[in-house]
């Protein structure tokens, strides 16, 4: 057992040290005394970040751009979730459901940041891009375990309704809905949180709100403001997180 | 007949036949009790008679049509005039009481009231009163996981009195609950029926209730009708013979010994 | 029976909060509308559907000309290599950081001695650069890298590193952390040094999760370096962001079926890898 153990380690050891020589990087060059100072200088220029009332204000609109982004994006994403989930949880038949499931892997199978760089190609620069890239992602995701939680839900429920002539839709809203609403809506709230996050950045290819600052501030080599949009990355995760543990403390009180 | 089955049989893929060619009728404005031992088709009986399930042999008339025959408008119609008492409500528990109950008159709501009424409960004098008659109108905004299993139970009972249906079908609806409270919603069934002149047929595992509460008692064993009398007509023999299979005792809705009972009292039908 | 009830009707308690929650949640969600640039007509407009009928029919035909075949297939391997490098990089810089916390941790535990204070006054810098590296999203870093050291692979291997170093240290420390101790004391109870004791008492038991966690963090890398490919640094996100610019659909379908292929051969090796170190 302990020599495939070593076999193996020699093999990743191996691998590693191809990854380093097909890519020709020289770590020591690339640490060595001129290029660490280049670092160096560049690291300096970022300080001190630019804290002026005018850019400030251009900061906050971003960071409303960006909390924007995240929420219409995930409403979509919920939207278009629920709608994907129901032939994906098999409701209309075996075909559908195949189809339906397939679309929706593809759809969470790409990253979001390449759905916002696609949507910019199609819907032009700006937070509507974003906004999209994030939709069709997370419709992915939440259309997934919605059309698990779907099919795991008990059918006595709605087969009792229909029993005593309900329509199967009516009987679905009355009988399967109240049981798996609260779990979409939390896990909803769960990936609005994390699209935040995802929203900040995603401007780094052109689809608005803070990442979209960075970039540029990076592009015109304003290091202040590019401190300045970095810093304020940073908060919104501390306050989104804050936020969100306390929300989670009073909900489950 | 309102009900009428003829030579009907449920076979299940696997070949077994839970129900055995049995022809019955029942009319309108009956009460009907059915009881026997576990296994022996009550169920399968009364989820026939639901429109649950479909024969495998014979004919089976409800309300006067054959469900099998019927359109799906004509079926779904069919079925709003059907009401059925579980055992176990199956209500979702974060439903509050008064959407459970209203859910009673979806089959007969044209769909923008059943849409409506999920957002704002349309007819809630309706649900009270109903709720009242099961002695728990306080509970109306209640959700349903907040309440006991009794509780629970009356508000599925209460659903079903809220639909007002032509035929009330019962599949051991008090088996888990105390013996007077027991007591108090076979009344209420019973009650509805007779006063609104429709079809109770209600499946006991308590024979000391189908006793005291109908006057025509089924007995199903096998998968077939051992019986099919008023009460006075049925011996203790009969009955014993009915359950020898499962247990020594005939099943009563306090476990008491059913030979405790006093003979006269309890072969005599309540008549209102 | 009951007859018609008087005009006290019982009113629903719910209706009102109800109604004050989706007011507000559409209150908040209306200036998004705006501030987002949302163009329903985009959606909706018929026209609009041509044209992203259109835009839809340019992803196809795939490009499966020999020549970006070949191009495809050398970003795919440069990908790999990102990864694995910026995977190596992060482990030795995690490393070091895990140790020195875990050592006085784990030196204390088992019995004092020298090292302990050193290890002590490094822990709380230490802990402080780990979680700078790691809170800063990944792809900010590949910006500043590139920018520092030019387009091209090793902004992405420096991205990988610093990123994942951050959390390899803190996962390291906390495995080391939590584990069992009394391997180690027992071996210091026969008279091992403490450093003996360290190495052959609490490494090998916390080896497998720490084995664990590196392999999945390197799956992680390989969609992070095609993520970071975007912004410069190399590898196929690098060859789909020359490909959008020159808004050629077939190349990028073609591109993203090999990264759908990638990342589920990524997770097929590192469920192997981990199922066989376990």
């Amino acid at each position: 057992m302990r020599l495939v153990h070593w076999l193996i380690m020699s093999v990743l050891v191996a691998v590693a040290w191809a990854s380093f020589g097909y890519l020709s990087l020289d770590l020591g060059r690339l640490f060595d005394k001129e290029a660490l100072a280049q670092m160096a200088k560049y690291a300096i220029s970022f300080f001190p970040p630019d804290l002026s009332a005018d850019y400030l204000v251009r900061i906050w609109r971003g960071t409303l751009e960006t909390i924007a982004i995240s929420a219409i994006g995930t409403v979509m994403a919920a939207v278009l979730g629920v709608v994907l989930a129901l032939p994906a949880a098999g409701r209309f038949g075996a075909v559908p459901r195949v189809a339906a499931r397939l679309v929706l892997n593809f759809l969470r199978s790409i990253p979001e940041l390449v759905w916002a760089a696609l949507m910019v190609m199609a819907a032009g620069l700006g937070p509507f891009a974003g906004t999209l890239g994030l939709a069709w992602h997370t419709a992915g995701v939440i259309g997934r375990l919605f059309a698990e939680t779907l099919e795991n839900a008990s059918p006595e429920p709605a087969q009792a309704l229909r029993l005593s002539g309900s329509r199967p839709s009516i009987a679905f809203l009355y009988g399967t809905m109240p049981n798996v609403v609260p779990q979409l809506i939390a896990y909803s709230l769960y990936r609005w949180e994390i699209n935040i996050r995802m929203a900040a950045i995603l401007g780094v290819v052109g689809a608005g709100g803070l990442g979209q600052m960075l970039y540029f501030s990076l592009s015109l080599f304003q290091q202040p403001q590019a401190m300045t949009v970095i810093l304020a990355m940073l908060a919104l995760v501390v306050i989104v997180d804050g936020a969100s543990a306390w929300l989670r403390q009073r909900l489950a009180g | 007949m309102k009900l009428d089955l003829e030579r009907v049989s449920l076979e299940y893929p696997n070949g077994f036949r839970a129900i055995n060619h049995v022809s019955c009728g029942i009319g309108r404005g009956e009460r009907v009790a059915i009881i026997g031992p576990s296994g022996a088709g009550k169920t399968t009986l009364l989820r026939l008679l639901a429109t649950a399930l479909r024969p495998t042999a014979g004919t089976l008339t409800v309300l006067g049509a054959d469900p099998w025959r019927a359109s799906r408008g004509e079926l779904r119609r069919l079925r709003g005039r059907i009401g059925m008492v579980h055992q176990a409500p199956p209500i979702p528990p974060r439903q509050r009481v008064v959407t459970a109950v209203l859910a009673g008159r979806l089959g007969q709501w044209p769909v923008w009231r059943s849409l409506a009424s999920l957002v704002y409960p349309l007819d809630m004098p309706g649900a009270e009163r109903m709720l009242a008659r099961m002695e728990i109108a306080d509970k109306l905004f209640k959700r349903c996981d907040q309440l006991s299993g009794g509780q629970l139970q009356r508000v599925g009972v209460a659903r079903v009195l809220y639909q007002q249906p032509d035929l009330i079908l019962t599949d051991e609806p008090v088996s888990a609950v105390d013996p007077a409270l027991s007591d108090r919603i076979i009344g209420e069934l019973n009650r509805e029926a007779i006063e609104r002149g429709v079809t109770l047929v209600a499946s006991l595992h308590a024979v000391d209730l189908a006793l005291h509460w109908f006057p025509r008692v089924i007995g199903v064993k096998g998968g077939e009708i051992a019986f099919d009398l008023p009460p006075v007509r049925i011996s203790d023999a009969m009955l014993r013979e009915l359950y020898a299979s499962e247990m020594a005792q005939v099943p009563t809705q306090d476990y008491q010994p059913f030979e405790t009972m006093v003979p006269g009292v309890r072969r005599k039908p309540v008549y209102f | 029976m009951a007859h018609a009830d008087s005009a006290l009707q019982p009113r629903d308690p719910a209706a009102l909060p109800r109604l004050a929650l989706t007011v507000l949640v559409l209150a908040l969600l209306w200036p998004g509308f705006s501030l987002t640039e949302f163009d329903p007509a985009v959606l909706i407009d018929v026209r609009s559907r041509e044209t992203m009928g259109k835009f839809v029919s340019t992803f196809f035909p795939l490009e499966t000309s020999p020549g970006f075949l070949q191009l495809v297939a050398r970003s795919t391997l440069e990908t790999l290599a990102i990864a694995t490098a910026g995977t190596v990089l992060a482990m030795l810089l995690a490393a070091p950081f895990a140790l020195v916390i875990t050592r006085s941790l784990s030196i204390s535990r088992i019995g004092p001695g020298p090292g302990y204070w050193l290890g002590r006054i490094l822990r709380l810098p230490a802990r402080f650069a780990m979680m700078f590296f790691r809170s800063i999203p990944e792809i900010v870093w590949a910006l500043l890298f590139v920018r520092a050291v030019g387009l091209g692979p090793a902004a992405g291997v420096l991205a990988i590193g610093v990123t994942y170093g951050g959390m390899l240290g803190k996962v390291y420390s906390e495995i080391l952390e939590s584990n069992d101790a009394r391997p180690a004391a027992a071996l210091l109870e026969t008279g091992s040094g403490r450093t003996a004791a360290f190495f052959y008492g609490l490494w090998p038991v916390a080896l497998p999760e720490l084995v664990s966690y590196t392999v999945y963090r390197w799956e992680c890398a390989v969609r992070a370096s095609v993520i970071m490919g975007f912004v410069g640094a190399g590898g196929l996100g690098l060859q789909m962001e020359l490909s959008m610019r020159m808004l050629n659909g077939g190349e990028i379908s073609t591109i993203l079926l090999v990264f759908l292929l990638l990342v589920m051969l990524a997770d097929a090796v590192s469920a192997i890898l981990r199922k066989v170190t376990a």
